[in-house]
């Protein structure tokens, strides 16, 4: 499978990508790992006539602290997030999560900021950064701003973002020390996307549930940050009694297709038992 | 569309070449090269047989533009075996432990079991298992594919290979 015709741009700052993303309006798109972008242009499903290759902007890498936030550039592949000593300590669902993202090959060149802007409600990111109430650094020709995780997603491939601008940065504030987390989910094979699966962030105290947030993947057109849910488990000993009455309340939320992963009614099954799972694997790694 | 100029060590050896921007990576390997050990599998980034080595990390060539590739640093499996021919110690371990049978997707598994090995001198059965997770094989039920990696595993680390009890 052959692509359409290009050319090609590979910009050396933002300033200039952003610039060449103004200039060239719709007909261009900016490139990252390009591991959901080629795929669909070798398919003929996009046919941009000008790529922007973000590979060139060293501003978009790396990883850093700042005060109690995590900044991740968003040309971090998956496989620097699953190196990096940084966030291994601080936000280790990052590391769980990347895991389960397609294979080996293809995480050492998808990148998060592709993950969370593409707007493609089977990525696993963008339910894990809701769950930890990341926002994303944006930049566009009108400046820079940042947008809420939670406020980012608006439907299948539509997000917040304006034409011309893009995701530069991740920033995480650093969950608690002490949390638990986990994040389940349940495929065919490697490689594929979600049946169904779910982000647990949580602090226990006392033997009783303090904070907790909880995002859900690939069950409705968006992903999912499940607010009322986790006010239920929220003073809880997540007895099972609770966890049933919060898992009824997830699905209640979930709207996913009937497709090749199963019936609609079996996958918003499935979102209940990602969320048991993945509860019970929080609980057991917090510390009291 | 107006071809771009590209540079990149390919097998050790420096290449220049005009290339198409949309020229996929795998195309320009094979067709231009004319290094045909990558090969087209399901050309959608699945299963792997066109696995190269581009800048210490192993890619799916189907998925990565030449152009993406400017600069790079590329080992295909025809740049394995030393000059004289001596095999690279994962081709003798896939021969030793009948690691193929087609061979079709042996390039991409002995590509990207020369990285894993680069960066995991010793891994568990489990770690291989899920090393070669994107290269499918659709003979050997991968037995003798992970048989084999151990082999390698162990030659280069200098101890006996031990198989394990089935």
């Amino acid at each position: 499978m052959i692509p359409g015709p290009f050319a090609y741009h590979r910009p050396a700052s933002v300033k200039e990508a952003v610039s060449l993303l103004g200039s060239l309006g719709e007909d261009a798109r900016a490139i990252a790992g390009g591991h959901s972008l080629i795929p669909m242009m070798k398919l003929r499903l996009a046919s941009p006539a000008h790529l922007i290759d973000l590979a060139g902007v060293a501003d978009l890498k790396g990883i850093h602290e700042d005060g109690r936030d995590v900044v991740i550039g968003a040309m971090t592949t998956q496989h620097e997030v699953i190196e990096s000593k940084l966030l291994g300590e601080k936000i280790p669902i990052l590391r769980e999560t990347s895991f389960v993202i397609a294979d080996p090959q293809v995480r050492y060149v998808g990148t998060l900021g592709g993950n969370v802007a593409n707007g493609d409600p089977g990525n696993d990111m963008p339910a894990v950064m809701m769950c930890l109430n990341a926002s994303y650094h944006a930049a566009g020709k009108s400046g820079e701003r940042r947008i809420a995780a939670r406020e980012f997603y608006q439907g299948a491939y539509f997000t917040a973002l304006e034409p011309g601008e893009i995701v530069t940065a991740i920033r995480i504030p650093a969950p608690a020390t002490g949390h638990g987390y986990a994040y389940e989910k349940l495929k065919r094979k490697v490689g594929d996307y979600a049946t169904a699966a779910a982000a647990v962030v949580l602090t226990m105290s006392g033997g009783k549930v303090a904070s907790c947030s909880i995002g859900l993947t690939n069950v409705a057109e968006t992903p999912l940050w499940a607010e009322a849910t986790a006010k239920i488990l929220t003073g809880s000993t997540l007895d099972a009694a609770t966890v049933k009455k919060a898992v009824a309340a997830a699905e209640a939320i979930t709207s996913p297709a009937t497709d090749s992963r199963g019936p609609a009614a079996y996958r918003t099954k499935m979102a209940g038992v990602m969320l048991t799972r993945a509860l019970a694997r929080a609980k057991e790694r917090a510390g009291a | 569309m107006a071809k771009s100029h590209v540079s990149m060590t390919v097998n050790g050896k420096k290449v220049e070449e005009l290339v198409e921007p949309r020229t996929l990576l795998i195309h320009f390997l094979r067709e231009q090269l004319h290094l045909t050990g990558p090969h087209i599998g399901c050309d959608t980034s699945h299963c792997g047989a066109c696995t190269v080595d581009l800048d210490g990390k192993s890619v799916k060539s189907c998925t990565v533009f030449t152009v993406q590739a400017n600069g790079a640093d590329i080992r295909t499996i025809e740049g394995m075996a030393a000059a004289d021919g001596t095999l690279h110690v994962l081709q003798e371990a896939f021969r030793e432990m009948h690691g193929l049978q087609c061979g079709f997707c042996t390039p991409g598994m002995i590509t990207r079991a020369y990285r894993l090995l680069q960066e995991n001198k010793n891994p568990t059965e489990e770690e291989i298992r899920l090393g070669i997770s994107g290269n499918l094989c659709r003979c050997t039920g991968y037995q003798n594919i992970v048989k084999a990696i151990q082999y390698a595993a162990a030659k280069i680390s200098g101890v006996p290979f031990q198989e394990a009890a089935e």
